[in-house]
């Protein structure tokens, strides 16, 4: 977590995306500088609302829809605030219809509007699945470019604590596996200041993976991300962690298990290098690509199912990439193939471990029992 | 040319019984209910509301994790349930577990579910308040909102073809009427002609959506004709009137083969659930007057007293019994072991397989080689 790599400068990363790089150059800023660690903690919620907040304030076509959003300040507080200032015609709170208010978004969005759509879970998301694929997902390429979606899904996703089968699964694979969507899991505050942004800038439908127990998670933020024009790009992982004996790959709330095994295996003279995918479509397989090469050696974790996960596209793409580098079988860390089940035991059983990731490395290193 | 005006100029009635006071409304037509009828629904709107209480007390104790209460709303979950025939299939939405205490399940029964322990009937899978009882014709409990609706439609459906004398009912409160599910399952039990009972809770909120928020129509009542179903708005605090309308709807859904809608109006007294503090988005005195004065309980009470089947005496034993036996309860579930390991790669299928068992097999090696990173006390 940032508290281990307090010493380290933050690294701000070169832009990709074409509305990023506008807004860099807005602000006069050149890519790759390096700012010491700010001494600003922002909590996760907080960042997510003013990233929000910026948007709309910029963008007067922006508008908030979902259920709880307004009255309520958001059913986990990440819209508080918005509809006092932006008022209820653009922090709209809908009645319970998950395929209703996806299909009136994906429709304001054809009409040229850029709504950002909050469902309470992505579990609930199902229930409109239909217009997130074959509407918002679709559209673009069947009309030849002639009718874009530019429209943000966001909510929680994954497991969160004691909330069983329905309120846990995650959705990264199955939106990703989806041309046509952009799908991005923030870790820390200043990646989901960052990636909402950049979502909400985008002219293409983004699925948008929060976690809830990230939210009140406090994490150092600096003077640029701060500023209302910052922006991350889409498609690019991060480095969280340098390190030369085993590249480890992750997303979301696992990267903080990741960094936390990093440390158990440095103290045993394991070397971790701990990738940030923060995008999960596209995939920054050159980073990943880059990092085995060096490492010979890859553990790809993820919290969710583990037949067609994340962890499986990463494992083809590096056997598929860099076969010769590699010193060591891939290992795949993942949730167990069922659903989660509420008792606590059962449910941190069904759940990757900082222990399960450190015990891959080590077999990875050919260094365990 | 003549449009059908958006709302009509009077609202569609209300179906009742007894008044505030507890007395019968002169020549209202109703289905008699017998003395011991009457105490036994009684003794379970009572013991409903004790249970909801405790549960609640011991989730604010960091007992449980999560529940959900059904205060305001005993004489539907009570008196639906009495008008109900045992084999008729019940697939409820989350605020209706009287229909479940109607129908047998323990006191026992109940805490295990919430505490997830061994002797769950649900295996520690669910959340606290997600119950079901093949055994009591009561459907698992799902979160997602309305999708038993359609699931409803196809159970009277199968009911249907089997030629059975039951009917599948189904609860959902005002704002899953919003649900496309909701547009779904009834349309389809029209046309389906499915003998189902779809009884709606109107209790005026969805979570902090007020009602006048999540619709323009004059409540659900006149959506049933909308689908070609036969409809009626009942008073759901009067125990009687959600009796003899639920008994009514049933014989007509199984001998008609047909659906039927109740809206019952009535009031969500406690929180939306535990992860919910209601005064945040609406009046205290609000939440009071309806607590107090328009209370299902009090007012059934108030109706078998003055028949002489109920005395105050009885009252307090009643109370105090259901509160001994629910505390006792809790202090068994709290203590029994939570499900061995086992239980995690059952019933994913019908039989396990292969991988499954691999799985099993490597955590079971996992757990006893590595016994530092797992709890003490850990079941196998």
């Amino acid at each position: 977590m940032w508290g281990i790599l307090g010493r380290r400068a933050v690294v701000v990363d070169g832009g990709f995306s074409a509305s990023c790089l506008r807004s860099r150059m807005r602000s006069g800023l050149v890519s790759a500088r390096s700012y010491a660690a700010g001494s600003k903690e922002m909590t996760v919620r907080d960042a997510l609302n003013s990233a929000i907040d910026e948007e709309m304030s910029a963008d007067p076509k922006v508008f908030v829809m979902g259920e709880e959003v307004g009255q309520y300040q958001g059913a986990y507080k990440i819209t508080k605030g918005l509809l006092e200032k932006y008022g209820p015609e653009r922090v709209y709170d809908t009645p319970i219809t998950e395929a209703g208010f996806t299909g009136i978004g994906v429709g304001a969005a054809y009409a040229g509007l850029k709504p950002v759509v909050e469902f309470m879970t992505f579990n609930f998301s199902m229930q409109a699945i239909d217009h997130i694929i074959n509407s918002a997902a679709k559209s673009n390429y069947m009309s030849a470019g002639q009718i874009n979606v530019p429209i943000v899904f966001r909510g929680p996703n994954g497991a969160a604590a004691g909330v069983g089968a329905q309120h846990s699964q995650c959705y990264a694979a199955w939106y990703a596996s989806v041309p046509g969507l952009k799908v991005l899991a923030p870790y820390s505050a200043e990646d989901a200041r960052g990636l909402l942004k950049a979502a909400i800038r985008d002219p293409d439908p983004v699925v948008f993976l929060e976690n809830e127990l990230l939210y009140g998670e406090s994490f150092p933020i600096s003077e640029e991300a701060l500023d209302s024009s910052f922006c991350l790009p889409i498609g690019k992982a991060k480095i969280e962690r340098e390190g030369k004996d085993v590249t480890i790959t992750t997303f979301s709330k696992m990267v903080g298990f990741a960094l936390k095994a990093a440390e158990k295996l440095a103290e045993e003279g394991i070397s971790a290098e701990v990738i940030n995918l923060r995008s999960i479509r596209p995939l920054d397989r050159a980073t990943i690509n880059a990092s085995v090469r060096k490492t010979s050696r890859l553990v790809t974790v993820e919290e969710g199912f583990p037949q067609h996960g994340v962890c499986a596209e990463i494992c083809a793409s590096v056997v598929e990439e860099s076969f010769s580098y590699l010193d060591a079988p891939v290992e795949r860390i993942a949730g167990a193939d069922v659903p989660m089940p509420y008792a606590a035991n059962l449910e941190r059983l069904a759940l990757p471990q900082v222990e399960d990731i450190v015990r891959a490395a080590k077999r990875a290193c050919f260094r365990s029992k | 040319m003549k449009f059908i005006p958006e709302l009509s100029s009077r609202r569609v009635p209300c179906y009742r019984v007894l008044d505030e006071n507890g007395r019968i409304i002169p020549d209202s037509d109703f289905i008699p209910v017998s003395e011991k009828l009457a105490v036994r629904m009684y003794e379970h709107m009572a013991t409903l509301q004790v249970m909801d209480h405790i549960f609640y007390e011991a989730q604010r104790q960091g007992r449980i994790s999560f529940y959900i209460t059904t205060v305001g709303e005993e004489a539907v979950n009570i008196a639906s349930a009495a008008a109900l025939a045992p084999d008729d299939v019940v697939l409820p939405q989350y605020r209706e577990p009287g229909v479940l205490l109607w129908r047998g399940f323990t006191l026992q029964e109940f805490a295990n579910q919430c505490f997830g322990n061994k002797a769950d009937h649900g295996k520690g899978r669910q959340m606290p308040v997600h119950y079901g009882s093949n055994r009591h014709s009561y459907f698992t409990v799902s979160s997602p909102i309305a999708t038993q609706l359609p699931q409803a439609a196809g159970v009277g459906y199968s009911l249907k073809m089997e030629k059975k004398n039951a009917c599948a009912v189904t609860f959902i409160g005002d704002g899953g009427t919003s649900e496309g599910d909701f547009h779904a399952g009834l349309n389809f039990a029209a046309v389906m002609e499915a003998p189902v009972v779809f009884i709606c809770r109107n209790n005026g909120w969805a979570i902090s959506t007020h009602i006048s928020e999540q619709f323009r129509s004059d409540g659900i009542v006149v959506k049933g004709q909308a689908y070609g179903i036969r409809s009626i708005r009942v008073d759901g605090n009067d125990a009687l009137a959600i009796y003899s309308a639920v008994r009514s709807a049933r014989e007509m859904a199984v001998k008609e083969q047909r659906p039927v809608l109740i809206e019952a109006m009535t009031y969500r007294v406690g929180h939306h659930s535990t992860s919910d503090d209601s005064t945040k988005y609406r009046a205290a005195d609000e939440i009071q007057y309806w607590k107090m004065s328009r209370n299902p309980v009090n007012r059934f009470r108030k109706w078998v007293e003055d028949n002489g089947w109920w005395s105050e005496e009885d009252e307090s034993k009643l109370r105090s019994d259901a509160r001994k036996q629910l505390l006792q309860a809790i202090q068994a579930a709290e203590k029994w072991e939570k499900p061995p390991l086992t239980e995690l790669f059952s019933d994913v299928y019908d039989v396990k397989t292969k991988n499954l068992e691999e799985q099993e097999l490597g955590l079971k090696e996992l757990v006893e080689k590595q016994p530092q990173d797992y709890p003490p006390g850990f079941h196998i």
